[in-house]
């Protein structure tokens, strides 16, 4: 798999099975991203809430800690804060990442049976590496991975196939945010 | 060392905390590759490639780096778009 620059964006060149564990992984992210999404932050729809427009988002953090990290709270020492914060924010940011998830899904959907070439506006652009950063991030926190986690670690290692795919996907973010260049 | 001389503080109430600038605060994480977090802090806060790098090796070094500040409406829409990023950021009163 190669990004490389053009005219308004950049082209990914991605081959079958680069397409396929790909679109796999970014199904994974968007089941994630529904997990644990309670319908108001008292657990239940309230019609009147919604009907004026009022949050009716959660107020508890998310139980999956690759969960948390993608939708982190944004008060560090203020539980009260950072619970009102969330319910006025987080159905939104899950939104988000769900949209820029099946932006890349769109654009390898072509590829699925025998690779090819995908040209990416810079909008799909960063679409592509916000969604290679978020798939790293939970990647990163189920390997807890650390600065000085080692990627190479031997073929009977359970963890070997995802630290590559970890490593890889660091590698592709890399390599595309290079091909994008400064705005 | 000496230590400073006493001096008489005004009596205004324009020392409250609401007066106190918030700032958003990216805090350092094993996962986030630097060039990103670079690309990153620019794009959102139009801070130029040097400013928005030493940013990013603050972070890395020192664990965290304040990266805007303005009023706490101000950061927490900064914090909400810091999010989107993937970075992990939050606010504080200065």
């Amino acid at each position: 798999m190669r990004f490389s620059r053009r005219a308004g964006g950049v082209v990914a060149k991605v081959d079958r099975v680069e397409a396929g564990v790909l679109t796999s992984v970014v199904g994974d992210l968007l089941d994630l991203l529904s997990d644990d999404e309670p319908d108001t932050a008292a657990g239940k729809q309230d019609p009147l809430a919604a009907m004026v427009g009022l949050p009716t988002g959660p107020v508890e953090r998310p139980s999956d800690p690759a969960l948390v990290r993608l939708l982190p709270d944004a008060y560090g020492d203020d539980d009260e804060a950072a619970a009102e914060f969330r319910r006025y924010t987080e159905t939104d940011l899950r939104a988000g990442k769900r949209a820029t998830a099946t932006v890349v899904l769109a654009s390898l959907a072509p590829l699925l049976e025998r690779g090819g070439k995908v040209p990416l506006d810079r909008e799909q652009a960063d679409a592509w590496l916000m969604c290679l950063n978020d798939l790293r991030l939970v990647l990163g926190t189920r390997l807890e991975v650390t600065e000085e986690t080692e990627l190479d670690v031997p073929d009977d290692d359970p963890r070997a196939q995802p630290l590559l795919i970890y490593g890889w996907l660091g590698w592709l973010q890399e390599s595309l945010l290079a091909s994008m260049g400064s705005r | 060392m000496t230590a400073p001389a006493q001096l008489d503080r005004p009596e205004a109430e324009e020392d409250v905390a609401g007066d106190r600038p918030w700032v958003a605060i990216v805090w350092n994480d094993p996962v986030n590759l630097m060039s990103y977090v670079t690309h990153v802090l620019m794009e959102l806060f139009d801070h130029p490639r040097a400013v928005a790098e030493q940013m990013m090796m603050d972070v890395h070094h020192k664990g965290r780096a304040a990266v805007s500040n303005g009023t706490r409406e101000q950061m927490e829409h900064d914090v909400s778009r810091l999010h989107a990023k993937g970075l992990w950021a939050t606010l504080q009163q200065d």
